[in-house]
């Protein structure tokens, strides 16, 4: 230890006496901008480029997206001239990527303030208490929408969140060898499968069963299952993953066969994980339209039978009245921003309520 | 005591496996061999339902065109929108997700991080109505703008559309839509990087921006290429907003700002299948196919480019 010691103090002692002997080697002496530079810089940039657009012709998106580019300019340049080039550059990438950000709030808050204020208008008891049938004009609402989407994607909840878990279960706790490698690869691979593609499959599926041109709820459901496994495979076996090995091997030391062990001690154990999951899983599949759109089609009464024919849903009621109104547009307009409104709220309150669980489960020790 | 055991149980090293426990792993095993039948039938039933669409004649089939005649301008399409939303995504996600991961105040990163996942909840309809109904006539000034001035590039050649209903609208919204998934996949490498070498660069005098560039984004490469991909193979896919979007007429063009475009495979299906009857939701069938193949050789791909990655990188 003494040694060491030694041997630094000798090292540190080496610059110190060398120093001013090579000046060269030194960074030349830079100042550094003053802290609040850069809001004073921006505020300026806002200023010169508000004024130029009030003589010429005031836009907001125009004056914000010039105040920016000009802010961005100006800080380099300044800070080029006091600090120097590698100052200069850091600076400018740190505005480049805080814009980044903005530019990709934009359409976020776009997308919400439309939705809501479009929709806003027939947010009311009626959309909620009545189907479309017999509607012509304005009036009517989206009861058997709201009833097609939920039980369809029960349905689909109902097929893919057993299936789903058993195999994670399968992947984490049993899977060793070839087919669990299979397994992996191949729920990866539906993961990415097209919306599209998978009601083509429940499309093709009971066209073989039923016959061609079928329609029927249970379809859409088969179609929302494809989409809604991959997602429960995956959120359910990070989960089961992160179940302390001690907990399993504390339960067969007591002599608690596997199954029980799975069923009583991991399981529970990370179920606020789980459950937060499938929730996320549930308001993926949830507004997919074009599965539906395929495998189900569109009505305008209440049908709660889903191996009967043909069913309403939120998302393929919204993209009908918007893309095949009838006279007068306006009403129907009007429903189908209204129907997208209710799906946002429903797929909100999903993620919030996903969000609650994960909170609330989320220290499990026990 | 000893005298009563008459028949001592054979000790084997197999533990012992009650019926619960078979049936259990059973179970299990069984729903994962599920998973393989159900994507082998996905397969197997588009071929059935496309079968007859390959070998009917060109006479029959829709257009009386070849179907490869039929399916190529809807491919391109399919392609060229899926680029666009690529290149445009892209290092913009790169750069939200250094915001996120390296430039917020870390009190409020994971606040911003979540708002970043509510773009990815938004469903696709709602995606396809903002489109047409705000992004297109918002920008029709942009693409006058590009056109007057950029015209000489062929990709904005025009007459520019009166709606904007173009493809550089579709490719918008698609980049909208595969920015929050691009973005999830570079946050995760980002924050992977090793702590010590971001702390090395800090202290051998290297700016944030230096640090970035030598300690981060090398580290992360192979995970950014793997999510543009996965991106990319979203945006193939993607059906309702370019559905809703695009203005088509089925020509194959570059031409990115003008009211004739070639539409994309799964638009084409979500518009042609509800009136489609005999052979016309065959040769359907058969362009979902080709669309399953395409984001099938995709994602294995980006899969093959990530597992690579695991097994070498530092970090886990």
């Amino acid at each position: 230890m003494s040694t060491g010691t030694e041997r630094t103090d000798t090292v540190t002692q080496g610059p110190e006496l060398d120093l001013p002997a090579s000046p060269d080697l030194l960074p030349k002496a830079k100042g550094t901008l003053p802290k609040g530079t850069a809001w004073g810089v921006f505020v300026a940039s806002a200023l010169v480029v508000g004024g130029i657009l009030a003589a010429t012709g005031f836009s907001i998106g125009l004056w914000v997206v010039l105040t920016v580019v000009l802010f961005a300019v100006a800080t380099y340049v300044l800070s080029r001239v006091v600090e120097g080039a590698r100052k200069a550059t850091d600076r400018l990438v740190t505005v480049v990527v805080s814009a980044a950000f903005g530019v990709a709030m934009i359409p976020l808050v776009s997308v919400l303030w439309t939705v809501v204020s479009n929709g806003i208008a027939r947010f009311d008891a009626q959309f909620f208490t009545y189907s479309m049938r017999g509607v012509v004009g304005e009036g009517g609402g989206a009861y058997h929408a709201i009833l097609g989407t939920l039980i369809i994607t029960g349905l689909a909840a109902a097929m893919s969140i057993p299936i789903g878990m058993l195999t994670a279960v399968y992947l984490v706790e049993y899977g060793k060898g070839r087919l669990a490698k299979a397994i992996t690869f191949f729920v990866d691979v539906m993961t990415g499968i097209p919306s599209i593609v998978a009601g083509l499959f429940a499309y093709a599926l009971f066209a073989l069963i039923v016959g061609p041109g079928v329609r029927m709820g249970f379809a859409g459901a088969v179609a929302l299952t494809v989409l809604m496994i991959p997602i429960v495979v995956r959120s359910t076996e990070e989960m089961l993953k992160i179940v302390p090995n001690e907990l399993r091997e504390a339960s067969y030391a007591l002599g608690v066969p596997k199954w029980k062990t799975i069923l009583k001690i991991v399981i529970p154990t990370t179920a606020g994980g789980i459950a937060t999951g499938i929730t996320l899983a549930i308001a993926r599949v949830i507004g997919e339209t074009a599965p539906l759109l395929i495998a189900v089609g569109i009505t305008t009464g209440v049908n709660l039978n889903p191996f009967d024919d043909r069913m309403a849903t939120l998302p393929v009621f919204a993209y009908y009245s918007y893309v095949a109104p009838g006279i007068p547009r306006e009403p129907f307009l009007d429903r189908a921003w209204t129907a997208a409104l209710v799906l946002m709220v429903i797929v909100m309150l999903l993620n919030i309520i996903a969000r609650i669980i994960s909170r609330a489960f989320a220290p499990k020790t026990r | 005591m000893t005298t009563t055991e008459v028949t001592p149980t054979p000790r084997t090293a197999r533990p012992v496996t009650q019926l619960g426990d078979r049936v259990f792993a059973g179970s299990a095993k069984g729903a994962g061999i599920l998973i393989l039948v159900v994507l082998a039938g996905v397969a197997a039933f588009l071929l059935t339902e496309a079968f007859p669409a390959l070998v009917a004649p060109a006479s029959e089939l829709p257009g009386e065109h070849n179907l490869a005649v039929y399916i190529w301008p809807l491919l391109f399409g399919t392609l060229l929108s899926a680029l666009i939303a690529l290149v445009i995504a892209t290092p913009l996600a790169i750069c939200v997700a250094l915001f996120i991961s390296h430039y917020a105040p870390r009190r409020i990163a994971q606040g911003l991080g979540y708002l970043v996942d509510l773009l990815a909840a938004v469903p696709s309809i709602v995606y396809g109505l903002w489109g047409v109904g705000v992004l297109a006539p918002a920008s029709v000034g942009l693409m006058t703008w590009l056109n007057d001035y950029l015209g000489w590039i062929p990709l904005f050649a025009g007459p520019v559309s009166a709606t904007g209903r173009t493809m550089l609208v579709a490719g918008l919204v698609l980049a909208v839509m595969i920015l929050p998934i691009i973005t999830a996949v570079a946050r995760e490498v980002f924050l992977q990087a090793p702590r010590l070498h971001e702390e090395a660069a800090l202290a051998l005098g290297a700016t944030r921006w230096e640090m970035i560039k030598m300690a981060v984004l090398p580290f992360g490469r192979s995970g950014l290429i793997s999510g543009a991909m996965l991106g990319l193979g979203r945006a193939l896919g993607e059906t309702m907003a370019v559905a809703i979007v695009l203005s088509v007429s089925g020509v194959v063009t570059f031409n990115l700002v003008s009211s004739g475009n070639p539409s994309s495979i799964a638009a084409n299906i979500a518009l042609q299948f509800p009136e489609a009857s005999g052979l016309g939701v065959n040769v359907l069938i058969a362009s979902g196919l080709v669309l399953f193949l395409v984001t099938l050789a995709v994602n294995m791909l980006a899969r093959y480019i990530v597992n690579r990655r695991s097994e070498f990188s530092g970090a886990n």
